[in-house]
């Protein structure tokens, strides 16, 4: 049992069952990237799912707005402690990028304009749980929270959900991406507080 | 990097920094040392059990149990007023850490360095500039610091004596300026930080820090000035301004 902190706990939160351990809760939508905001521009903006099998499969802007798309509701968690509750999104599954891919290999790296990367089992891409969003609130995707388009991948800590995607490349085994890299837990389940290494 | 569980430690000393912040001194007997740039999880844990986390820079660096950090106040904030005002010398908490492999500097790395803070994003940098003191042979740092006014500065006194030493070091003010300063206090703009920052071509890595929009800004000024968007990293510390 941790060790008590002298007369903390006047200030507290009411315990909000939604939250996961150790989040709270912010209104604001604040930011986490590890650089400036790369601005993409749409007609120069494409996805691309890369497999062990063959060419590329590549979506252009008005590809992807071709796709049938989701309205998706949501709470998001971020690893450092935020967490809002009731977020609405628009985007593309996952299931329906994915159904046009061949692949053997169980893991994925996702890429970013600007060079992030960040690893997702295919398990946590599939069945529903993961879309490439380009609208939050009625609105296109600021630059700022990865607009155009970014990884949505809800159930996981927010970095997964990758700012300004560009594409997946299947891997064979669950190689670390840059956050992961630099000290973040492989997996990311926030009910499991799967933050750090 | 390790990661552990939760490590206790002491509050061995508080400092005040400016009437809004404060330096805090926690031994954490277990603590295994860190690098400049580095973050730790602090845990308070009230007496019937409840329990808030956040996360805070730290202003030193190296080997040693005796780690600094410095808390500026969010007003309706839940934790940072409790370390703020309340806390004391004796008093417990719990850390986990270090955290953080990306917002680090590596005194190896000969590129200049660019340092850009806003508020309590002083306190990595610090970390970094304090570490660069140590090793003068190590590349030469500039330091950008934006603050409302001159007593809002963290740090100052210390800053200014690594001015004496070699730090080059560029004040803005936000709110209000000392008389002998000549620009018009506001928001960081295009022309203060051009002037203020290496320029491009000495390829300098940049490192960001404060919350969240400062960040923004800041770290957009640098690319649009022609800083390579892959040698400027940042921390956003949260909130909106
Ligand atoms: C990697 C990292 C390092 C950090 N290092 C430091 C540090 O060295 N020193 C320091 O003082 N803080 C630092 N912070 C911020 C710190 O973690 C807390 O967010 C801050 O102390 C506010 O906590 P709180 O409980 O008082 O406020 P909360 O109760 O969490 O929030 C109250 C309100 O303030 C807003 N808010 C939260 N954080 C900020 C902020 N930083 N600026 C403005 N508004 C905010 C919230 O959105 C909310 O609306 C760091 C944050 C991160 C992610």
């Amino acid at each position: 049992m941790a060790e008590f902190t002298r007369g903390f706990g006047a200030r507290r939160r009411t315990p909000d069952p939604s939250l996961p351990p150790g989040q709270y809760l912010t209104d604001d939508f604040p930011v986490l990237s590890a650089g400036p905001t790369p601005r993409v521009p749409l007609d120069q903006w494409s996805f691309r799912i890369r497999t062990e099998k063959g060419p590329d499969t590549t979506w252009s802007w008005s590809q992807l707005m071709d796709l049938p798309i989701e309205d998706v509701h949501t709470d998001i968690h971020c690893v450092t402690r935020w967490s809002k509750l009731g977020t609405s999104w628009r985007g593309v599954s996952l299931d329906t990028l994915l159904a046009a891919v061949d692949t053997d290999f169980g893991y994925a790296m996702v890429h970013s304009y600007g060079g992030y990367t960040t690893n997702l089992s295919l398990d946590d891409l599939r069945g529903g749980k993961a879309w490439v969003a380009f609208e939050f609130d009625g609105q296109p995707l600021d630059p700022e929270h990865g607009g155009p388009a970014r990884l949505l991948v809800p159930h996981l800590y927010f970095w997964k959900s990758a700012k300004w995607v560009t594409g997946l490349t299947m891997q064979k085994h669950d190689d670390p991406g840059f956050w992961e890299q630099n000290g973040y837990h492989t997996h990311g389940d926030p009910w499991l507080e799967e933050r750090y290494w | 990097m390790i990661v552990g569980g939760w490590l206790p430690g002491l509050v061995e000393a508080v400092v005040q920094s400016t009437s809004h912040a404060r330096i805090l001194q926690v031994r954490v007997p277990d603590w295994p040392g860190n690098l400049p740039g580095q973050h730790l999880d602090i845990r308070l844990t009230a007496e019937d059990g409840y329990q808030a986390e956040r996360s805070y820079s730290i202003a030193s660096s190296g080997a040693g149990t005796l780690v600094e950090l410095a808390v500026d106040r969010v007003p309706d904030g839940e934790v940072s007023p409790y370390l703020v005002d309340d806390v004391l010398p004796g008093d417990a908490l719990e850390v986990k850490g270090p955290l953080g492999n990306y917002f680090v500097w590596d005194p190896t790395d000969p590129s200049p360095v660019q340092l850009v803070a806003g508020g309590s994003g002083i306190v990595p940098l610090l970390a970094m500039a304090r570490a660069r003191a140590r090793r003068p042979e190590a590349a030469p740092f500039r330091l950008l610091y934006s603050v409302r006014s001159a007593d809002d500065a963290m740090y100052r006194d210390e800053l200014e004596q690594l001015r004496a030493d070699g730090l080059d070091l560029t004040w803005a003010y936000t709110r209000t300026a000392p008389d002998a300063w000549a620009g018009t206090p506001g928001r960081l703009s295009a022309s203060v930080l051009a002037d203020a920052v290496w320029p491009v071509d000495r390829r300098s890595l940049a490192f960001v820090c404060g919350p969240t929009g400062f960040v923004e800004a800041s770290a957009d000024l640098l690319v649009q000035h022609g800083y390579d968007p892959a040698r400027v990293r940042t921390e956003r510390f949260g909130g909106l301004s």
